[in-house]
């Protein structure tokens, strides 16, 4: 019963999301449908963080690295993928969506092998070491990129086809993955490992007493923060005529951060509003061309001296539609009875 | 349920954001329908304004800005203003895809010019093609750009061609047998380049000794110049920006490498001068025009840029200047403001006298035109030979 | 053989460099535990004084006329630019640090890397983001030594980073200041509580940080031939780098750090590929947090429950 009404959630959420695709087809240009896609990837990208950088307190910045493995690796299997499925379904709707989700996957599963890879031996260190040593790794990934001739080194990979990457991407297929990385995103924090998770955020050591295996958990967190990353980045891909090293640089881990921090560190729908509110301002900052940069830096001091929790802490959206629970009845008095 | 109405609340508030921007901008028809009746002609300009490749996306837009201005002196075109808007794509892909969009959507523009940068005119330019907007490229080379559509131009050469421009110059002028490459690897242009050169050098007779690389950027190259020291290389082709360049000729001067340099159209700037000095004196590059050979038309664009901005033009001030002559050029001979017959024109360009030579625009939507060599001789670039397609 | 020697040279100076910026950063990181991700920018800002500086001082005349410029006019370039790195430094500290000081880690390492990223772009805005090339404030002469070049300017700064650290290992051995802060970077609430005045000290930390990367930036000029505004990006990164080699906190450690950076950068360059040179700095960085975290001269923390 309960299998049904989850596949029935599912089926309603998926409708739901194509009506408002064709809404959205309808009623925007092009330039804000894109600003649309592109704010639904930083979504998917800023819960991810959030979940290894938030939840668990293990400050990484160096996560353009796994979005730019997630891209390139769904671009090329993407790539190869497309002649075989097409002589086997033909071409149209369905053969695009295979081999479209089939890429992400790849994508997601490359990101995460690296998130391991890198995460093993980072997560021994704390605090600043952990971000700087993130740093480096964010580097080396874009370093390697850079000079793997097979895929375009700097000019970047443009598959076969003079037109470059085909674009997979459209409103539905981000946000139907957006909502599914959020529902186990929110199902993962507030389950047992989740609290497993936050009580090595706030305080390791303890959860180590208490006989949490921290490292396993944070690896495991790690990795799966690094496979999030990378179907963003393999939706990313797929919207843009190649992917390129330069598109993950540095300035792309730093715009990641920055949304996690807006909405709140910890908090699954700050993070939704940060990649939001990221992606809206960017281009309404646009008029100040010249000073974006400068005031996106000044935005991130002010909110660290003046709100650092940013918009939500730790505390999520709904916690706040969540009804008052009747204050319990007081105890009988302790105090003698007085006097009549 | 509480994820439900939470991703949906969410989902709200997403869509009331995208419908607070799109309701900032008037309210709009889809695509360039209706450019016929505006009151002047927009066109568009994306670069890299901010970021590591600033200067040069800035160096371009000087180039587009004067030439726009001085149309509008002039009188305009088709008997309205044309209005120029450039937008930051801050060196990032998806930037440049979002920046024609916006050019597209919000500005109304007819047709766009852009970028430096090969792999973001790749980038823009799918945009372009698919909406249907005419664009010229001032200075991507790689063949790829004009391979995306038949709404994409350039005004450039294209790697191909300079490397042979080069590597012929190398071996039948200077009678070279062995050269060695220093490359910029972040650079898409100077790894067209090189590779060009190295094709057309070996086919030539010649051998390339030694191929060493530096990133864009990069200051320090002590390390890679004392390994060509030690080879018996006669010259070094580098095909990077004058911003490296002069460097690398300082160092190379410095620890003791005393051949010539050769390079690309990448050279052109004062600052190569400045920052070079005496040391990139008899080096060799290739450009599009000699400045003590050149036209009056040239003369003309150099005196007016150095007055209108203090300082004289690089290349890609020349290339974007040129690029918004032969788009201006093209309106007029459309006779009409509509991107396709726009379009249409500037495939049809045909021995148009620009700044950088007489520009034939050919099937594959890249310009015919002869590339010069230029010796770098007391601090100035003089006219050595010139080198026909 | 010759070239193994030459690349040699150029790794020490190259290293010296490092060095100068690694210690503003151990500095700052033993007393406040703070990645002070900004410094690189401070170097970067003292470089382009002490161009402005030469400039306003009329360094092209005496290039124009063949002349050197002055040595006494050199030394007072380079007090400007680290007086006035000193003064940068001691702003940042007061206007985005101390707010955060009692914050939680995370909030003073994002507030640094807001601080650096707006000196970045606010570098490209004011300095233009064309590189400029470097006035010779000191004019080149070239000596061959078995084939290897050596320049002045290479041995320049050699002693002005030596005599620079020698200065600063002094100043913290000897005087009050130099015990208070290695005071601080023991316990800085056990420091507080004997009466010293920790506000002042830490700003002095500053300050001296900052000239020094001050200097750096114009010994990097001088020898690099140009600067630009995101020049202290990456090499501020690899001075921390350095300063993590060598153990955090330790002024000795930072300087070891900084030459053995320096070498292994121009080395990978020479022999391997220079594409990986910042690479291996990372790598330097991850092999040596994970075998050997407290660094090479660096004293192993117990962290007390």
């Amino acid at each position: 019963m309960r299998a049904l009404i989850r596949i029935a959630i599912t089926g309603a959420v998926l409708l739901a999301i194509l009506a408002l695709q064709l809404a959205v087809q309808a009623a925007f240009t092009e330039y804000v449908q894109r600003i649309v896609l592109l704010a639904g990837i930083n979504v998917i990208l800023a819960v991810g963080l959030n979940l290894i950088n938030g939840t668990t307190g293990q400050f990484s910045i160096g996560h353009a690295g796994f979005m730019a493995v997630g891209a390139y690796g769904a671009a090329f299997v993407g790539v190869k993928l497309a002649t075989p499925v097409h002589a086997a379904l033909g071409p149209g709707v369905l053969a695009d969506a295979l081999i479209f989700n089939l890429a992400l996957l790849a994508g997601a599963l490359f990101a995460g092998v690296s998130g391991l890879i890198v995460g093993m031996p980072s997560l021994r260190l704390r605090g600043d070491y952990l971000a700087v040593v993130t740093l480096g790794f964010g580097e080396i990934i874009r370093i390697l990129f850079n000079n793997a001739t097979f895929l375009g080194s700097a000019t970047g990979y443009f598959g076969d086809d003079p037109s470059g990457l085909p674009a997979y991407t459209n409103f539905f297929w981000v946000f139907a993955w957006a909502v599914a990385i959020i529902a186990v995103t929110h199902n993962l924090t507030f389950s047992q490992t989740g609290r497993s998770l936050t009580a090595i955020r706030e305080d390791e050591i303890a959860a180590e007493a208490m006989a949490t295996p921290t490292t396993r958990l944070k690896v495991t967190a790690f990795a799966i923060s690094a496979a999030t990353a990378g179907i963003a980045g393999g939706l990313f891909a797929h919207m843009q005529a190649g992917v390129r090293p330069e598109d993950f640089r540095f300035e792309k881990s730093i715009d990641m951060i920055v949304m996690i921090i807006v909405g709140g560190l910890g908090s699954i729908s700050g993070a939704i509003l940060g990649g939001i509110f990221v992606a809206v301002s960017l281009e309404l900052m646009r008029d100040l061309q010249q000073y974006r940069l400068v005031l996106y830096a000044l935005l991130l001091i002010v909110i660290m001296i003046v709100r650092p929790e940013g918009v939500l802490g730790t505390r999520e959206l709904h916690h706040l539609f969540r009804r008052k629970k009747p204050a319990p009845p007081s105890p009988p008095s302790a105090t003698p009875t007085e006097g009549a | 349920m509480r994820i439900l109405r939470r991703t949906l609340i969410s989902g709200l508030c997403a869509t009331a954001l995208a419908s607070a921007i799109s309701c900032k901008k008037a309210g709009q028809a889809s695509g360039a329908d209706n450019t016929k009746d505006a009151a002047e002609i927009v066109i568009g300009h994306y670069a890299s304004m901010t970021g590591s490749t600033a200067h040069f996306g800035q160096d371009t837009d000087r180039g587009v800005r004067l030439a726009i201005e001085e149309a509008n002196a002039g009188g305009g075109v088709l008997g309205k203003k044309l209005k120029l808007v450039t937008l930051d794509t801050r060196g990032d892909s998806a930037e440049a895809a979002n920046a024609v969009n916006r050019l597209i959507d919000v500005e109304r523009v007819s047709a766009v010019l852009g970028e430096v940068a090969s792999s973001l005119s790749l980038a823009g330019g799918r945009v372009a093609q698919r909406r249907k907007i005419p664009m010229i490229s001032p200075t991507s080379t790689n063949p790829k750009v004009t391979e995306v559509g038949d709404y994409i131009f350039r005004v450039c050469f294209i790697d191909p061609f300079q490397g042979k421009v080069m590597a012929t110059f190398a071996r039948n002028h200077l009678k070279l047998d062995k050269v060695a490459i220093l490359k910029d690897v972040k650079n898409d242009y100077s790894i067209g380049l090189a590779d060009a050169f190295q094709k057309a050098f070996t086919a030539a007779g010649g051998t390339i000794v030694v191929e060493q690389s530096y990133s864009q950027g990069d200051t320090d190259f002590s390390a890679q110049v004392t390994a060509i020291r030690g080879t018996p290389a006669q010259a070094v082709f580098v095909p990077g920006y004058y911003s490296e360049v002069g460097t690398i000729a300082r160092t190379a001067d410095r620890l003791g490498l005393k051949v010539p340099l050769l390079g690309g159209d990448g050279w052109d700037s004062p600052d190569l001068f400045k920052i070079g000095g005496e040391a990139i004196n008899g080096s060799y590059f290739s450009d599009h025009f000699a400045p003590d050979v050149s036209t009056a038309k040239s003369q003309a664009f150099v005196a007016n840029f150095t007055k209108k901005y203090g300082q004289a033009p690089t290349g890609l001030g020349a290339l974007g200047y040129e690029a918004a002559l032969v788009l201006i050029d093209a309106i007029k001979r459309a006779g009409k403001n509509d991107p396709s017959a726009i379009r249409d024109a500037i495939a049809a360009t045909k021995d148009f006298d620009g700044v950088t030579g007489k520009i034939t625009i050919d099937a594959q939507r890249n310009p015919q035109k002869s590339a010069v060599v230029l010796k770098v001789e007391g601090g100035k670039a003089k006219f050595e030979t010139s080198i026909a397609p | 053989m010759t070239q193994f020697f030459q690349q040699i040279i150029n790794g020490l100076s190259l290293g010296s460099i490092y060095a100068l910026i690694a210690l503003g950063y151990t500095m700052v990181y033993g007393i406040l535990k703070l990645i002070n991700f900004a410094h690189g920018e401070v170097f970067m800002v003292g470089a382009y004084t002490g161009f402005y500086a030469a400039g306003a001082l009329g360094v092209a005349g005496f290039e124009a006329r063949n002349q050197g410029f002055p040595l006494y006019l050199a030394l007072l370039v380079l007090i400007i630019a680290m007086a006035a790195a000193a003064l940068l430094g001691m702003t940042i500290e007061f206007l985005a640090y101390r707010p955060v000081r009692s914050a939680p880690r995370l909030t003073p390492l994002i507030t640094a890397i807001g601080v650096s990223l707006f000196l970045q772009n606010a570098g490209m805005l004011l300095f233009s983001p064309n590189p400029q090339r470097y006035p010779a404030i000191l004019s080149e002469v070239r000596f061959e030594v078995f084939g290897v070049i050596v320049t002045n300017i290479k041995l320049t700064i050699f002693a002005v980073a030596l005599c620079l650290m020698l200065g600063l290992h002094l100043f913290v051995q000897k005087t009050w200041t130099g015990r208070a802060m290695r005071a601080l970077s023991f316990n800085i609430d056990a420091a507080k509580l004997m009466g010293i005045d920790t506000n002042r000290v830490i700003r002095s930390t500053f300050a001296i940080g900052s000239g020094l990367a001050a200097a750096g930036g114009i010994l990097f000029g001088l020898d690099q031939i140009t600067i630009n505004p995101l020049m202290g990006v990456l090499t501020g990164l690899k001075a921390f780098v350095a300063a993590v080699l060598g153990g955090i906190g330790s002024i000795p450690g930072a300087v070891v750090g900084g030459l053995l950076i320096g070498l292994a950068e121009q080395l990978t360059a020479g022999y391997l590929s220079p594409e990986y040179r910042d690479a291996i700095t990372f790598l330097i960085l991850i092999l040596i947090l994970l075998l050997k975290p407290e660094g090479l001269l660096g004293i192993v923390r117990v962290e007390k429950v």
